[in-house]
C-alpha cells in the first residue's frame, strides 16, 4: 500500500491560493486505509475550506484514482461541478493526483504527501518494506529486505553503527540486518550471510519505469 | 617507512588522523602535521566525517604526499556512486596517494548537511573489492585500464558491536574481497577487544590496528560512552578521568596505558586526536614505540 500523510492545512490553503471553487477528489484505497483520503477525511475537509473561505462543489471517493478506468468512472456523475470548480484537490497519492489532473484535464493540488510503499500492522501503524529496485534479494534474506530497511541499503551486512539491534541513523529504528541474522540464526541459516553480494543493478530502475505488455 | 612496508616487515604500526579544514585554510594544519614526521607510518584523512562538510579528503591527501608523507585516503559510500568512486580510486593513485580505507560513511543526517541525498551505490565490502578489482587492472564492470593502480587497503570493524557475530560475518568479507588492513572504533576496554581477537581469527597477513581516541573530559567520555554505537568507556576510565585535575593529560595517561595493554597483541594503533597533533609524539615516546 502508498503509505501518505495529510499536509498541513496551510499548505493547502497555498496550493488552493487562487482558487475560488474546489471541487474535492479522495481515494477508495490506499488513502482510504491510511485515513488520509478516505470519505469521512474528504467531508472534514471540506469543512476545513469551507471554513477558510473556499466554496467546495462537491466531492467524489474514487475507488482507485490511480486508475484511469476508474477515474472515469467514478466522476462520470459529478462532471458538472468538476467543470464548474477552479481546481480540483486530489486527497491521495501522486499516482492519484496525476491520473486525476491528466483525464479531467483541470489543475489538480495535492492534499497529501507519498511517503512509501508499507506494510500495515493495524490502523495507524505502517512500516516501510520496499523501495521497488527491481531486483529482490529477499531470497537471500529471509524475507527483510536491506533495501528499504537499512538506512545505508547495504547488502553485505550491518555497518559499525548497529548496535543492540539498533540503528545509528535512528535508534528508533531496528537495523535490517540485525534482523536478517537473527532470523537466519535462528533458522540455522547464518551461512547465507557469507556470501559476497555485488552491486545492485540500477539500470533495472531508470526512471520513469512502465510495462506495456499488451 | 611506508605503510605498505610497515604492513611488510611486521613492525607495530602507527597511524593518525587529521581531519581537513572546513574551508581552505590548509597551510596551520600542514604545519602542524609536520611533527608526525618519523613518527608515523601512515596518516589518514578522513572524508567528510561524521557527515559534517570538509575540504576533500582527497585533497589533503595529495598535500600530505608532496610533502613526503604516506597519506591513507578514508573514502565512504555516502557521498559518490560508483562511477564516482572508480575514478576518484584512478585519481588518488595519480596523486601519490597509495593506501585507501573504505568505508561505509556516517548517514547524513548525523552531520551539518542534513538534507543531502545520501547515495551508497555501493557498500564498504564492494569498495573494497573494487579498489582490488581495479589494482587487478579492470574496472568495476570489467573494462580494461590503461595502466593499473596499486592500493594498501582497509577496511574497518567495531570490536564491540553487540551482537559481534554478523559484523565479523562482514570483516571476514571485506578480508576475503583483499583487505590488507584494518582499523578499528576506538577501544577504551582491552578485555572487549581481546574477545574480538578471539573470534575474529583474523589471518597474519591482515594487520589489525587498534583505535586510540584520548578523552579530553568527563563530558566526552560520557558522550563516548553513550552516543557511539558499540564503544564502551569502562567505569575504571570514567573514574580517572572524572577525578583528574587536568583531564586531558588523564585522558592521555589512559591512552599510553591502553596502548601499552595492547602492543603485544595487535599490529598498531591508530591515533584520533582531533587534529591536537602536538599530542601525538607524546602518546608515542610515552607508549614506548619509539
Amino acid at each position: 500500500m502508498i503509505i501518505t500523510e495529510q499536509k498541513k492545512l496551510e499548505k493547502i490553503l497555498e496550493h488552493l491560493e487562487g482558487s475560488k471553487s474546489v471541487f474535492i477528489i479522495g481515494c477508495g484505497r490506499c488513502s482510504t486505509s491510511c485515513e488520509t483520503g478516505g470519505e469521512k477525511q474528504v467531508k472534514e475537509m471540506s469543512g476545513k475550506l469551507e471554513a477558510k473561505g473556499k466554496k467546495v462543489l462537491g466531492s467524489v471517493v474514487i475507488e482507485a484514482p490511480c486508475d484511469d478506468r476508474l477515474v472515469k468512472r467514478d466522476t462520470k456523475g459529478h462532471m458538472a461541478e468538476i467543470r464548474k470548480a477552479d481546481s480540483l484537490l486530489v486527497m491521495s497519492c501522486g499516482v492519484g493526483v496525476q491520473t486525476v489532473a491528466e483525464i479531467l484535464d483541470k489543475s489538480a493540488y495535492p492534499a497529501l504527501e507519498s511517503l512509501f510503499l508499507g506494510r500495515t500492522k493495524r490502523l495507524g501503524k505502517f512500516y516501510e518494506m520496499c523501495m521497488m529496485c527491481g531486483e529482490c534479494v529477499l531470497d537471500e534474506t529471509e524475507g527483510i529486505c536491506p533495501i528499504a530497511r537499512c538506512s545505508k541499503h547495504l547488502l553485505n551486512g550491518p555497518c559499525g553503527g548497529s548496535h543492540d539491534g539498533k540503528c545509528e541513523v535512528d535508534p528508533k529504528y531496528d537495523c535490517a540486518w540485525h534482523l536478517i541474522f537473527e532470523r537466519l540464526k535462528a533458522r540455522g541459516k547464518t551461512d547465507k550471510l557469507r556470501k559476497f553480494r555485488g552491486p545492485k543493478d540500477y539500470s533495472r530502475v531508470i526512471r520513469p519505469r512502465k510495462i506495456e505488455s499488451r | 617507512m611506508s605503510l605498505k612496508e610497515a604492513i611488510k616487515s611486521n613492525k607495530f604500526i602507527v597511524t593518525a588522523e587529521i581531519a581537513p579544514p572546513k574551508g581552505v585554510d590548509i597551510e596551520k594544519l600542514l604545519e602542524d602535521a609536520e611533527i608526525l614526521r618519523e613518527m608515523v607510518d601512515a596518516v589518514n584523512v578522513t572524508d567528510n566525517q561524521r557527515a559534517v562538510m570538509r575540504l576533500s579528503s582527497m585533497s589533503f591527501c595529495a598535500k600530505l604526499a608532496e610533502k613526503g608523507f604516506d597519506p591513507i585516503l578514508q573514502m565512504t559510500c555516502r557521498d559518490k556512486n560508483a562511477l564516482a568512486l572508480q575514478s576518484d580510486i584512478l585519481g588518488a593513485y595519480v596523486l601519490g596517494i597509495r593506501n585507501i580505507l573504505a568505508l561505509s560513511g556516517d548517514y547524513p543526517n548525523r552531520g551539518d548537511q542534513g538534507g543531502v541525498k545520501p547515495v551508497f551505490d555501493l557498500d564498504s565490502v564492494q569498495l573494497v573489492d573494487l579498489i582490488k578489482k581495479m589494482d587487478g587492472g579492470k574496472d568495476l564492470r570489467g573494462n580494461k585500464l590503461t595502466g593499473k593502480p596499486s592500493f594498501t587497503i582497509g577496511a574497518v570493524v567495531n570490536p564491540g558491536s553487540m551482537p559481534l557475530e554478523p559484523q565479523l560475518i562482514k570483516l571476514r568479507k571485506k578480508i576475503d574481497a583483499g583487505a590488507d588492513f584494518i582499523q578499528t572504533q576506538v577501544v577504551y576496554d582491552v578485555d572487549v577487544f581481546k574477545a574480538f581477537l578471539r573470534e575474529a581469527k583474523v589471518p597474519p597477513r591482515v594487520k589489525v590496528i587498534v583505535g586510540i581516541f584520548p578523552l579530553r573530559s568527563y563530558k566526552m567520555a560520557a558522550f563516548v560512552n553513550e552516543q557511539i554505537p558499540g564503544v564502551s568507556v569502562p567505569d575504571r576510565v570514567l573514574k580517572r578521568i572524572k577525578s583528574a585535575k587536568d583531564p586531558v593529560q588523564e585522558g592521555l595517561n589512559i591512552s599510553v596505558d591502553i596502548i601499552e595493554e595492547l602492543k603485544p597483541i595487535c599490529a598498531g594503533i591508530h591515533l584520533m586526536t582531533l587534529n591536537n597533533l602536538q599530542e601525538i609524539p607524546d602518546i608515542i615516546k610515552r607508549s614506548g614505540l619509539i
